[in-house]
């Protein structure tokens, strides 16, 4: 066998020169590859920009001014996923006339490629987010809402796989416990299940069966619950749990100067962010990736 | 071996190789970017949207009835002329639909004073003003409420003193703002009976610690949201000239 081995191991190594380096580039140890994930959370129907009167946030916001800056961002990188953390619906008349339509039917232009559901999709009970689906090009994640007894039964996966330049990215949602938040009748027969098992079985799968490079959580438990530690965030999950690389939240409109870095239950890293509310804000975080695991090892810079 | 051969041993091995190299994060940066105006409008996007905006700000804009004055929820003590007409409204809008499902009538109606969100100025009045009023998508329930509740409900509005908006109910305070008296079509309230309260959802989960809600016999969720009630009742009307009068006073 040792034999066997080095024979092949001395053809292909003469192939390659006879060849002329064909494939090397994609070859070398130091190759670097980075995703770019773009995000936004609880836009809450805010399809037009606020006006230069409103008292609170100016000119800002917009669909196609994001277009824009998203398309640009695409063109500095194709490799550039685009995610958004629920509570798309209510807020602006535009929901009130079409009921979510125009939302999603805009979202497909800009080339979402998944979502979570926040409490206020549900604000048109489940049948009015059921019925908005199919104007929606991109896919809905959520591992601890059971729909199985819904409408939105199999429309809904507990999570995606996406491949962008062989990088392998597991994206799976987390949504808010319903009860006390969104009345019984609208919700109906949605079971929610505890985030954090849910969490728990999301990374195993995406990590160890799925092998994936990179682990997002698309989250609407909110970022912090100060006055209720008991209550599940998107801060006491990151520390509680292994192999998510960023959690992306949504619920509490919380603005952050800059991503937070959180420890989790391996002391290792992960990333959570969360951009404010009304498509006020892009979020955008790099990952640099490298096939060199012993340089990777040496520690992975986060830059915020 | 021949070339094919080789070449076929090499791409199995690349394959293979590559299989077993995973790909490690080295580096992240991570930043948040503001959508502000010196970013250009992608210009296909805001095609798309104009006409739905264009719909909706017609929709909006289209003209229900005109108010001979300005109206404010800050206008009177006990009761206000735009509290007064909200109560109103949702008696005249709800009371049909309730009948026509349960056969019986709303006796009263109670809404919350820190739920009129606007003032409603003279001139045009629009669906806008109805999103204005209203901007949150509070629905009418009935709730069947015990006399014992209805004492309590009363004893809440006689104890706060604020101009909670209410439609058929009378309630009169004395001179010193204790409780004097409380009336329905003149008559006074029956402790012993139960009554058909309509409220708000919210203030039916218990907002502005109106618990009284909670204790009731039964719920009737009409499904009708408050801004539509408006927005139904502004239809209707001509001229909106609603009046602060008695039915919630205290006696000089």
């Amino acid at each position: 066998m040792k034999r066997r081995e080095f024979i092949q191991q001395t053809a292909a190594a003469s192939a390659l020169i006879g060849l002329g380096g064909m494939g090397l580039t994609s070859f070398t140890p130091a190759t670097t590859k980075k995703i770019t994930i773009l995000h936004t959370n609880d836009v809450h129907s805010h399809i037009d920009a606020f006006g230069p009167d409103d008292g609170r946030n100016p000119n800002q916001g917009g669909v196609a001014r994001r277009a824009t800056l998203i398309q640009a961002i695409r063109k500095e990188n194709p490799n550039t996923l685009l995610l958004d953390a629920g509570d798309i619906f209510q807020g602006t008349p535009y929901f009130n006339y079409y009921g979510g339509e125009l939302e999603f039917k805009l979202m497909s232009m800009l080339k979402y490629d998944v979502a979570t559901i926040g409490n206020h999709d549900f604000d048109n009970s489940i049948e009015g987010l059921y019925a908005q689906l199919p104007h929606a090009k991109f896919d809905f994640v959520s591992a601890n809402y059971d729909f199985s007894n819904t409408v939105m039964d199999t429309h809904v996966k507990p999570y995606r796989i996406i491949i962008k330049d062989g990088i392998k990215i597991g994206i799976f949602g987390l949504g808010i416990e319903l009860d006390g938040l969104v009345e019984k009748r609208m919700y109906k027969e949605t079971v929610y299940l505890d985030p954090t098992e849910m969490a728990q079985e999301m990374t195993r799968v995406l990590k160890e069966d799925e092998k994936c490079d990179l682990i997002i959580c698309l989250s609407h438990l909110g970022y912090n619950y100060r006055n209720r530690p008991e209550k599940i965030s998107d801060l006491k999950l990151a520390g509680i749990t292994k192999d998510i690389d960023l959690i992306i939240g949504g619920h509490t409109h919380t603005f952050l100067k800059k991503p937070t870095v959180v420890k989790n239950s391996e002391g290792k890293n992960t990333l959570v962010n969360q951009v404010g509310c009304y498509g006020i804000n892009l979020g955008k975080i790099d990952f640099y990736f490298d096939s060199n695991k012993n340089k990777a090892a040496n520690g992975t810079s986060i830059i915020v | 071996m021949n070339y094919k051969h080789i070449f076929l041993l090499f791409s199995i091995l690349i394959l293979s190789a590559c299989k077993n190299q995973g790909e490690y994060i080295n580096k992240i940066e991570g930043k948040q970017i503001n959508i502000s105006d010196s970013l250009k409008l992608d210009q296909s996007i805001e095609n798309f949207i104009k006409p739905y905006r264009e719909h909706v700000d017609s929709n909006l804009d289209s003209i229900l009835a005109y108010a001979v004055n300005t109206y404010s929820k800050s206008d009177g003590e006990y009761n206000t002329a735009i509290g007064n007409m909200m109560a109103d409204a949702v008696y005249e809008e709800s009371n049909p639909v309730f009948k026509s499902r349960t056969g019986e009538d709303i006796d009263f109606v109670l809404l919350n004073h820190g739920g009129i969100r606007s003032i409603i100025s003279k001139g045009n009045i629009t669906t806008r003003t109805a999103y204005e009023v209203m901007p949150f998508d509070n629905s009418v329930v009935v709730v069947k409420l015990k006399g014992a509740q209805v004492k309590e409900l009363v004893e809440y509005l006689a104890k706060g003193k604020r101009a909670h908006p209410i439609s058929k109910l009378n309630i009169v305070l004395d001179s010193d703002g204790n409780f004097k008296s409380a009336t329905l079509n003149s008559k006074p309230l029956d402790f012993s009976k139960t009554y058909n309260v309509a409220t708000n959802d919210y203030l039916y989960n218990g907002g502005d610690h109106m618990d009284f809600f909670k204790t009731n016999d039964s719920l009737y969720v009409l499904d009708y949201k408050i801004r539509n009630v408006l927005i139904d009742y502004f239809t209707k009307i001509d001229t909106l000239k609603p009046v602060i009068d008695n039915r919630f006073i205290q006696l000089k």
